[in-house]
């Protein structure tokens, strides 16, 4: 029966109702700029780290506006914070601070469920 | 005795070798050089004259005041007790002691004592009015003050009043002082019997003296002690290193907190005056600096620049982000190493000259007239060079990238790295080790160029203003080598803030916190002084200046490349063409076109 | 009888009236057309050589390739006892004195009247600020204005020496909606001119690839839509939805584009022969000066601030200034001559109150 899996897509689904937004309270607090993303892709298409590997800065901010961290804090690795994304965006986000505000919160999250 | 154990835990503190280094200083010539810094600047306060006189004057008052006055106390006391040695209470309250001895030299004493009492004082008005009235002092904000600050402050305060009352009822009970104590002795004399108010002054006067003492560890005043040291383990060539150690305490307590850093940084054109160098200082002190202040600086320089008491506040704020980030620095594993091309020359352009593309047309022109063989190392792809990610504190990180970027330089063969962007400059220069390769800035390289006759340009009337970029200007010191090479072109318009004293454009990867809004306000602050001198064009050495610049859409704005390119002379233009022209017909040919 | 002395006074009143227009224009000659009409003298200062402004220098219109010329024919209104043209009479200031407005220019040119329509019209971005996208620096890397310039010739597009273009790429939104350049607001009409001119290519060359990069499509016209249609279906171009970051030349004049598939998710890299970026409108620099010595203001996007956006779009800030067409917002070419209508009518209204 495992064949017919697909007609019970729940994991796919984005639960709006339950996405976890710590991190995105988080940086909101810290960077309102973000709130203003249209998700155009230019951040992604300029990046050096997209350029070397598959790393898309438009996702990053798509996943955290929908409370998906678990892909979020592999993927933030990968920035090398040169900042061109920065330079580009047509809606003057602070990506680069919104990147390091990520790194910072997802760290913060570690060490509260240590305690 | 707070104060000896604190110098000996920091030199204890210091790393091995560092310890040898400051021994070694002692016993050298530096020990003169130090003692003459300390004397300049700790006493003389020289450097803060030079930028504020009345700040000068200030400061210069209450040190070198106080210092003579112990000075001379001490030599008059010898003198009255006619032996070398003499307890240090008897010179601190020699007029308490005294009585109606007379001794050698006691007038001339009397008055140099008294002199010398005037002159603290004076400076002791000045900075009462400066607590309260700080734009008399040309200084638009002066520091907040902790609780415990202000009693040390109010002790400080009162110990040199205390005094001219106190000597002053001596000299109307024993008439043994100079013209000013002699004067208000006599006006207390006026008011009432001065023997009834002799004990309870030199009372108050020990006690203020006293309590400012016991204050003074835990205080900001801790700034005096500690300043002697600095100097004198800054003159033995003990440097900061990648973290926290006792030479980062000894430069954090140094602080005067004069205000100079304040007066400079232009962040307050943008609202922002908690996280200017002072107060940087002050938080890592109380342990309560947070990412949003530590973050929030241009690390342009501009503080480090005047800093009389040389305080690195630009090396200090790397170290803080360095520790702020330690515990997630990225490994960047995904880094492969690609193929490097053999060649003479490698030009690395840097993730941002790649957004202003002229600059690199410029340089293919320029390499392609001089017919040099480069391979342009990240035409196609390449890690960023390192420095931004050091500047957001992750020095562990930016290792990797060095790493893989040194192979790919190395593999190539090449004995020159040629480099169009500061920032990469700096961080090829300092953190880089590559041996036999030589790291040259684009200006120093095309200057090198036209002097080897590789390369000529027109020269035109042209009227430029040069833009110092701040990675290149304070960060690496270079300043004259593009002014050299854009004068060989046109004309280079002299400017009172320029070199040490430029502005930073607002673009700067160094503050992660501001938002764009505000960069828009340092940049026009910088480009309407430049518009003052009616400039044909603007010239600046750094893509980021560059792109900053022409967004502010009053001048023109060009990189020096261009410039250069732009002028190149028509005999070497036909050479190039033919170059080009070949590097086409090689590609067709490889295309099968 | 007294109605008609009435409208005979009126008459007279009218006759005496004179309105100077800023910009000659569609929009300008439109509102002369209609006060001319009205027995209003009229006089239109044009700061160029010629009238017709900006539509001057466009071959078709969109959405359905009308050209351009049919339009700059149908407002040119014959100068004669009460239509009076200036041309190269570049207008810097304008000044209410003794309730007439006196305008003047650089030489000895000082205009009286008793009310002014501004239409000066629209500038477009300069697109060597964008200095990523390689305008001025690579020569294959064109406007929408050079493009129409090309189609207006008669001639074929094609790269710089001279071939025909296998692919051809255009960019939405330069200089437009961009915080970078200093434009945050939508120029309204590149979209279309985007979708008309990628059909003119493929008309110019069936075999050439033309690809759009856009962040989002703005058709919101009459039609507009079935262009876009039309686009998809039979001149198969491609829409691909991400905002250029980088334009880069390979060996050989070929350019690179760098941008993101976002609907896919992923980096794209592309080779293209041409690049035509679709330039936005920006206010034009002179309309800092004309608001100097009155009550005139500029809004937030630099042009010219309304009374009031929906009753009052027409009446600027200065009581006996209007305002028609482009100089108010982006606009298209009916927009404009519908706003120019709407001016004149205004203008009307409002000198037969001042006279009652």
């Amino acid at each position: 029966m495992s064949q017919f899996d697909f007609l019970q897509p729940k994991s796919r689904q984005i639960e709006i109702e339950q996405f976890d937004d710590r991190i995105l309270t988080y940086v909101l607090e810290r960077e309102q700029s973000f709130l203003t993303c249209i998700s155009c892709g230019g951040c992604t298409a300029t990046c050096s780290a997209g350029n070397l590997t598959s790393f898309n800065v438009r996702k990053i901010g798509l996943s955290l506006r929908r409370g998906n961290i678990n892909d979020l804090s592999d993927e933030v690795q990968k920035c090398m914070f040169c900042g061109k994304c920065t330079l580009v965006c047509p809606r003057d986000i602070n990506i680069r601070n919104v990147v390091l505000l990520i790194k910072k919160g997802i760290a913060q999250l570690e060490t509260e469920k240590t305690l | 005795m707070v104060l000896t154990f604190r110098c000996i835990k920091w030199i204890v503190g210091l790393s091995k070798f560092d310890k040898i280094r400051l021994f070694k200083s002692i016993r050298s010539r530096r020990l003169f050089q130090s003692i003459k810094e300390t004397f300049m600047e700790a006493l003389l306060h020289r450097k803060i004259f030079r930028k504020n006189p009345v700040l000068g004057y200030m400061h210069m008052s209450l040190a070198f005041g106080w210092f003579l006055l112990i000075v001379v106390g001490h030599l008059e006391t010898m003198i009255a007790e006619h032996s070398l040695f003499v307890p240090f209470h008897k010179a601190v309250f020699f007029r308490y002691y005294e009585g109606f001895d007379e001794f050698f030299l006691s007038g001339l004493f009397s008055f140099l004592m008294d002199f010398l009492l005037l002159f603290v004082l004076s400076g002791l008005m000045f900075a009462i009015v400066k607590r309260f009235r700080k734009k008399l002092f040309g200084l638009r904000r002066t520091t907040h003050l902790k609780s415990g600050d202000k009693i040390a402050l109010t002790s400080l305060w009162l110990i040199f009043p205390l005094r001219l009352l106190a000597e002053s009822t001596s000299a109307a009970v024993y008439h043994n002082g100079g013209f000013l104590t002699s004067g208000v002795g006599a006006a207390i004399d006026f008011i009432g019997n001065p023997a009834i108010f002799y004990y309870p002054l030199w009372m108050a006067y020990s006690l203020s003296l006293g309590f400012f003492f016991v204050a003074l560890p835990n205080s900001r005043y801790m700034h005096i002690p500690t300043e002697v040291v600095f100097i004198f383990l800054r003159v033995a060539g003990i440097r900061l290193k990648k973290q926290n150690d006792s030479y980062t305490d000894v430069q954090v307590f140094s602080c005067s907190r004069c205000g100079i850093c304040l007066d400079k940084c232009q962040l307050s054109v943008a609202g922002i005056d908690d996280s200017q160098s002072v107060y940087l200082l002050k938080n890592i002190r109380n342990k309560n600096l947070s990412d949003e202040k530590l973050f929030n600086c241009l690390m342009c320089g501009r503080c480090q620049v005047d800093c009389p008491v040389g305080i690195e506040t630009i090396e200090l704020r790397t170290v803080q982000r360095i520790e702020s980030t330690r515990e997630y620095n990225s490994s960047y594993d995904y880094l492969i190493q690609e193929v490097a091309t053999k060649a003479d020359v490698v030009y690395f352009a840097g993730c941002m000259t790649h957004l202003t593309p002229r600059v690199i047309s410029s340089m293919k022109k320029i390499f392609a007239t001089a017919e040099e063989d480069v391979w342009f190392m990240d035409e196609v792809k390449a890690p960023c060079c390192g420095r931004p990610l050091m500047l957001a504190g992750q020095y562990e990180a930016a290792r990797k990238l060095i790493e893989n970027n040194s192979r790919m330089i190395l593999d190539s063969g090449a004995h020159t790295l040629v480099v169009s962007c500061p920032i990469c400059y700096k961080v090829f220069k300092e953190d880089y080790k590559l041996p036999d390769v030589e790291v040259v800035f684009h200006a120093q390289y095309i200057y090198d160029l036209i002097h080897s006759g590789k390369l000529s340009v027109d020269t035109s009337n042209q009227r430029m203003v040069y833009h110092d970029p701040c990675e290149l200007g304070r960060g690496m010191g270079m300043y004259e080598t593009p002014r050299k090479l854009l004068g060989r072109i046109g004309e280079v318009v002299h400017m009172k803030d320029e070199k040490e004293y430029a502005f930073c454009c607002g673009g700067s990867l160094g503050n992660l916190k501001i938002s764009e809004d505000k960069r828009k306000l340092l940049r026009d602050q910088a480009l309407v002084t430049y518009e003052g001198f009616s400039p044909d064009i603007l010239v600046t050495a750094c893509p980021k200046c560059k792109k900053t610049f022409a967004a502010g859409r009053k001048l023109k704005v060009f990189d020096l490349a261009e410039i250069v390119a732009g002028a190149i002379c028509v005999d070497s233009l036909s050479k190039e063409k033919e170059i080009l022209e070949k590097q086409e017909a090689d590609c067709y040919a490889v295309e099968g076109l | 009888m007294l109605e008609k002395n009435y409208n005979n006074r009126l008459q007279f009143m009218i006759d005496k009236k004179h309105i100077a227009i800023i910009g000659g224009g569609i929009a300008g000659q439109e509102a002369a057309s209609v006060l001319t009409g009205l027995g209003y003298k009229v006089t239109i200062l044009e700061k160029n050589e010629r009238m017709g402004g900006m539509l001057n220098k466009w071959s078709k219109l969109f959405p359905d390739f009308s050209s351009s010329q049919l339009v700059l024919d149908a407002v040119k209104v014959a100068t004669d006892k009460n239509l009076n043209v200036i041309c190269n009479a570049d207008i810097f200031s304008v000044q209410k004195e003794n309730g007439r407005f006196k305008l003047s220019d650089n030489s000895s040119l000082d205009v009286y009247a008793d009310a002014v329509i501004m239409s000066t019209g629209y500038n477009l971005f300069d697109a060597t600020l964008k200095e990523e996208y390689g305008y001025g620096v690579f020569e294959n890397v064109i406007t929408s204005a050079d493009f129409e310039k090309v189609h207006k010739s008669g001639e074929k597009l094609t790269t710089a020496d001279g071939k025909a273009p296998r692919r051809v790429a255009f960019i939405h939104c330069v200089g437009s909606r961009d915080a970078k350049t200093g434009n945050t607001y939508c120029s309204k009409v590149c979209c279309i001119t985007g979708v008309k001119q990628a059909i003119e290519v493929t008309q110019m060359w069936p075999e050439c690839e033309v690809f759009n990069f856009y962040m989002d499509l703005r058709l919101y016209g009459s039609k507009y839509d079935a262009l876009y249609l039309e686009a998809q279906k039979h001149h198969k171009i491609q829409f691909i939805r991400g905002r250029l970051s980088e334009v880069s030349e390979r060996q050989g004049k070929e350019l690179q584009l760098k941008a993101e598939d976002t609907l896919q998710g992923r980096p794209l890299r592309m080779k293209t022969d041409i690049v035509v970026l679709l330039i936005g409108m920006e206010a034009c620099k002179q309309n800092e000066d004309l608001c100097r010595d009155n009550a005139l203001e500029l809004d937030e996007n630099r042009f010219f601030k309304s009374k009031n956006i929906y009753n009052h779009r027409n009446s600027s800030t200065q009581s006996g200034v209007f305002l028609a067409g482009s100089c108010i917002c982006p606009m298209s070419v009916n927009e404009s001559l519908e706003s120019a209508r709407s001016a004149a009518m205004l203008v009307d209204k409002s000198l037969k109150v001042q006279e009652r």
